[in-house]
Parts: C-alpha cells; sequence; structure tokens
C-alpha cells in the first residue's frame, strides 16, 4: 500500500543569507522533490520608475546607480547611452574608452562577487575572501576616479564628471598584472575543486530554447550554450576595436548549461574583460571629457529602446519623451528580473537542498528586480 | 534581417483589420500599432513563421498615455476620465537578428489586452509588472496577480499619471 503524502509548502526567506537580499520562494515540496518554485519579490521596490517621472534627465542617473548596486557604472552606462541617442549626441572617443574601461572593470568586480557568494553559499567560505580582496582593488580605483566606491554618478549624459586621476593608468596596470594569477588561484581553490563540481555539475541544466523564450540573456544563456553577447551582437561605444572572445558553456563536467557552466563562464569573461582593459588602456586617446555635456537635457519626442550587456544580462532601458525636461516614461528591463522568473521551471524535480545552489548560480541582485 | 516596412507590409497583409499603423516619423524606434484582443495573434505568427522567427521578447512595458479629459477634483489633484493605456512590445529575432516594437492601446477604463505570456514566458512577469502599475488586464494570463506592490494594496495602480497615495496602508501613516 502506497503511504499517503501531502504537498508542503516551506517559505525561503524573505530573511535568508542565501537569496542576497530580500526575496521570499515559496517552495511546494514532496518530500524532498521541489514540485514548484514561487517568487515574491517587491521587498524592496522603491518607485524608481514613479521617481523618474518627476526628475529631469540628468538627475535620474543617480537612481540608476541605485537598482543594480553591485554594477552601478553599467547602469549609468546604458542610461547615458539612451538618452544620448534618443537626442543624437556624438560623444568624443575619450568618454568612450573611459566608460569601456569603467564598464569591465565593473563587469570583474560584480563577477567576483557573484563567484565568491555562491561558493561561501554552498559552503566554501575562503575563496569568498579572496575575491573580496580584489574586488577591493577595484573599488579603490573607481574611488579615485570619482570618490564613491560603490554608488558612483560619474557616467554623465554626454560625458562623464572628472577625467581619470593621473595615476589611473598606472594603477590598472598594476591591478592587472596581480590580478591575472589570482584567476588561477580562484580556479585551484573553487572551479575545479571536485566537492564543488560534484555539488554543481549536473544540476538544473537549462536548454537553449527554454533559456531564450524565458527571455534569460547574459552568462546564464551563453552557458546554455548560445554565443550570445550584445557587446558583438548589437554593438554600442567602442566594443568594436578589440579583440575579445565570448565564452559559452559547453557541459565541461557535467551537462551543458548546468549549474558548474553558469559558474564557470563568469570566470572566463573576467579574463576577457581583462583583456579588454589591457587594450583600452594602451589605444585610449586624449581629449576633454566635459566638451558634449549638454547645458539642458531636452530629448524630442519620440520613444527609444537601447539595451547593454550588464554583468547580469541584457539591460534595457525604454524611454518615452514628450519633448520637456522630464521623461514621460522610464521602463527598466532588469535582467535580474527576467532571470529570477526562470527558478520555478529551473528547480523543478530537484532537491531542496539545490535550491540555494541554482539560486546562487543565477546570480541575482534584487536591488534591480525591484527597482 | 528585415526592416520595419518589410515587416508591417506582410503583417497588414496577413492581418488587414488588427494592424493599423506604422509610426516612422518621430526618433528613434520605427513602431507597429495594433489591436489589443489580437495581438497573441499577431505575436504567434511572429514566433513561428519562418521568415520572421521572433523568438524572443527583450521587453514589455505599460503606458499611461493620460489623453483623457483631465479634471481637478475638491483636493486639487488631477483625475484622468476617458482615453487609452498602452502596451509596448520590443521583440527581436536571435538567429535573423531583426527587431521590431508593436505598440497596442486599449480604453483606460476597461483596459484589456490579450496576454502574451504562453508565447514568450518572458512575458509572464512583465505583464504582471504592467498589471500591478498600471491595472491593465491581460486576458488568458495564467497568474495575474500584483508583483512589485503588496498583494493586498487597495489604492489602485502607482504608474497612472493621476495616481494618489492613501494615506493609510494597514493602519500605518503613509509618509508624502
Amino acid at each position: 500500500m502506497a503511504l499517503k503524502t501531502e504537498e508542503m509548502i516551506l517559505n525561503m526567506g524573505p530573511q535568508h543569507p542565501s537569496t542576497h537580499g530580500v526575496l521570499r520562494l515559496e517552495l511546494k515540496l514532496e518530500g524532498e522533490i521541489i514540485s514548484d518554485v514561487i517568487p515574491h519579490i517587491g521587498y524592496l521596490h522603491r518607485c524608481f520608475e514613479k521617481h523618474a517621472e518627476a526628475m529631469t534627465y540628468p538627475q535620474v542617473i543617480p537612481y540608476t546607480d541605485r537598482m543594480d548596486y553591485l554594477a552601478a557604472m553599467y547602469n549609468e552606462f546604458g542610461y547615458a547611452l539612451a538618452v544620448e541617442r534618443l537626442m543624437g549626441i556624438e560623444v568624443p572617443e575619450r568618454v568612450e574608452y573611459i566608460r569601456v574601461i569603467m564598464g569591465e572593470l565593473q563587469r570583474i568586480a560584480s563577477h567576483l562577487v557573484a563567484l565568491g557568494t555562491y561558493g561561501a553559499d554552498i559552503g566554501a567560505f575562503t575563496p569568498f575572501l579572496y575575491c573580496f580582496r580584489d574586488r577591493e582593488k577595484i573599488l579603490h580605483l573607481f574611488e579615485i576616479t570619482c570618490g564613491a566606491r560603490l554608488l558612483y554618478n560619474y557616467i554623465w549624459i554626454g560625458g562623464v564628471s572628472h577625467d581619470l586621476h593621473p595615476d589611473f593608468i598606472r594603477l590598472t596596470r598594476d591591478f592587472i598584472t596581480e590580478f591575472k594569477p589570482n584567476i588561477k588561484e580562484l580556479n585551484d581553490l573553487l572551479s575545479y575543486n571536485q566537492i564543488f563540481i560534484d555539488r554543481t555539475a549536473n544540476v538544473a541544466p537549462l536548454p537553449k530554447e527554454t533559456a531564450i523564450n524565458y527571455g534569460i540573456t547574459g552568462p546564464n544563456l551563453r552557458a546554455s550554450g548560445v554565443k550570445w553577447d550584445l557587446r558583438k551582437d548589437d554593438p554600442y561605444s567602442v566594443y568594436h576595436k578589440f579583440d575579445y572572445e565570448i565564452p559559452v558553456g559547453s557541459g565541461e563536467r557535467g551537462k551543458t548549461g548546468d549549474c558548474w557552466d553558469r559558474y564557470i563562464i563568469r570566470v572566463r569573461e573576467m579574463e576577457e574583460s581583462l583583456k579588454i582593459i589591457e587594450q583600452a588602456i594602451e589605444q585610449i586617446p586624449d581629449g576633454d571629457v566635459t566638451s558634449a555635456i549638454p547645458k539642458r537635457v531636452k530629448p524630442p519626442v519620440g520613444q527609444i529602446y537601447t539595451r547593454v550587456e550588464n554583468p547580469r544580462g541584457e539591460l534595457g532601458y525604454f524611454i518615452i519623451s514628450d519633448g520637456s525636461l522630464n521623461p514621460y516614461r522610464i521602463k527598466v528591463r532588469a535582467p535580474s528580473f527576467v532571470n529570477l522568473s526562470i527558478m520555478g521551471e529551473l528547480c523543478k524535480g530537484w532537491m531542496v537542498a539545490d535550491v540555494v545552489a541554482i539560486l546562487g548560480s543565477i546570480d541575482i541582485v534584487l536591488g534591480e528586480i525591484d527597482r | 534581417m528585415k526592416s520595419a516596412e518589410e515587416i508591417f507590409n506582410i503583417l497588414k497583409e496577413k492581418f488587414p483589420g488588427s494592424v493599423t499603423e506604422l509610426v516612422a516619423d518621430k526618433p528613434v524606434d520605427p513602431f507597429i500599432e495594433a489591436s489589443p484582443l489580437e495581438i497573441d495573434k499577431i505575436c504567434t505568427f511572429l514566433l513561428e513563421s519562418e521568415e520572421f522567427k521572433f523568438d524572443s521578447l527583450m521587453n514589455l512595458s505599460g503606458v499611461d498615455d493620460a489623453n483623457g479629459e483631465k479634471e481637478k477634483d475638491e483636493k486639487g489633484f488631477d483625475t484622468i476620465k476617458g482615453g487609452t493605456l498602452s502596451v509596448w512590445y520590443h521583440l527581436e529575432s536571435i538567429e535573423l537578428k531583426h527587431k521590431i516594437t508593436l505598440k497596442v492601446s486599449t480604453e483606460r477604463e476597461n483596459p484589456e489586452v490579450a496576454s502574451v505570456a504562453e508565447i514568450w514566458r518572458s512575458s509572464d512577469w512583465h505583464e504582471r509588472e504592467a498589471f500591478d502599475l498600471y491595472g491593465i488586464k491581460f486576458l488568458n494570463h495564467p497568474d495575474l496577480r500584483r508583483i512589485l506592490m503588496p498583494y493586498d494594496w487597495e489604492a489602485g495602480h502607482p504608474l497612472r499619471k493621476d495616481y494618489k497615495n492613501p494615506e493609510f496602508y494597514q493602519g500605518m501613516k503613509v509618509p508624502d
């Protein structure tokens, strides 16, 4: 006679160290097996889109910082790009190079947090400290550039707020030299650690077609074997001038698109970002970084959807202008928002203990999910 | 790869009643206007047809057009009667690398749009967000609940241009 069982509902969060913010996952369980996961979000909702309608265009920039607070530089980058395209502003080449350097440094800093906390989530605490040690050096570079460590207000519409510090290039070179061996160290400590591989490889593989249909972007999509990166596929800024690869997942240690693939893509992207920074600091031209900043930002009536490759995926800004000084409507297509919506599909049939491994591998930031 | 005009002409032929206009004179993106209750059929066609293969919905966004009659109430707040709310769809094909923007407009008093959540799963949460913030009802959506605001928020839909904050929520004073 079969044992009679009932579905059990378990709430994970809102206060839970592995949810990286305030997120509640409602797990529906049959014994240890997950039958569904329903994410409940909105705990960090700060009405960004409503606020933005009451601001002038330049005033919105500090608010964009506070969405994805681990990749604030890139949020500003995307927003500035959208308004510039709407107004038809040409930006000096030096500004474009500075933006790319900052953007790629930010990508490394953001991935370091993702990788470090992922290790910590599933029980490896040491790599977390190693990652934060290296991230600290990048934050220092940002600090000498604009005075802030996390929320910069550095990239403005038409330019950047300050030129680079005279020591910036030298310090960035030093950082690259120091950081390269540290990636190998991270690989030895965590990536190719057999315990870590056993814990993540073959767990929750995400097929290509499902990923595209769910709108998954960034490292998570590339881990599933889709070579799709907006820096190459919808080019913006000066990315076409550099030589770099787009790493894709191939199921090296398990199935394509499993948790380990999603992890290792980020490690490899850091290496590619280093290549871009190295080339950019060699080639950076001289020039005035504030010359194209408009006195009054008043775009014509119209609308634009612009997207950039944020460390977490496709960050899109949909801006409608009614010809006044304030944006009529800004909608942010936050990569984490879309990536999180696949949790239910991805967790089905896996064990409770795998939820943390799966959630960590998606790498979400609640600040931009709730906006 | 197809331009907005080519896409519009093919759609116009296939759905003569429900695809109305191509707007390409304003910066920056051209967009196609369509009928809100037929949008699911148009989208299914755009996804499945061999020449389009729009396999990815980049973004779905609600907008308050605020084009109705504005009236001031006794406290000096604007209320809007009539006019439209819109939903914007940004589609792209990862394989064929083309993009298109669609727009549907629906009545403000009874905003109903056919859901595309079963066509692109990514639109599930976007539609919930548009419902939450604008009150647009997506017909046949599998799970249309609020997403960013609390589930028991009763004061309306905050991104509408005539939204007023309530004085109290659950007995707590709401700050101005």
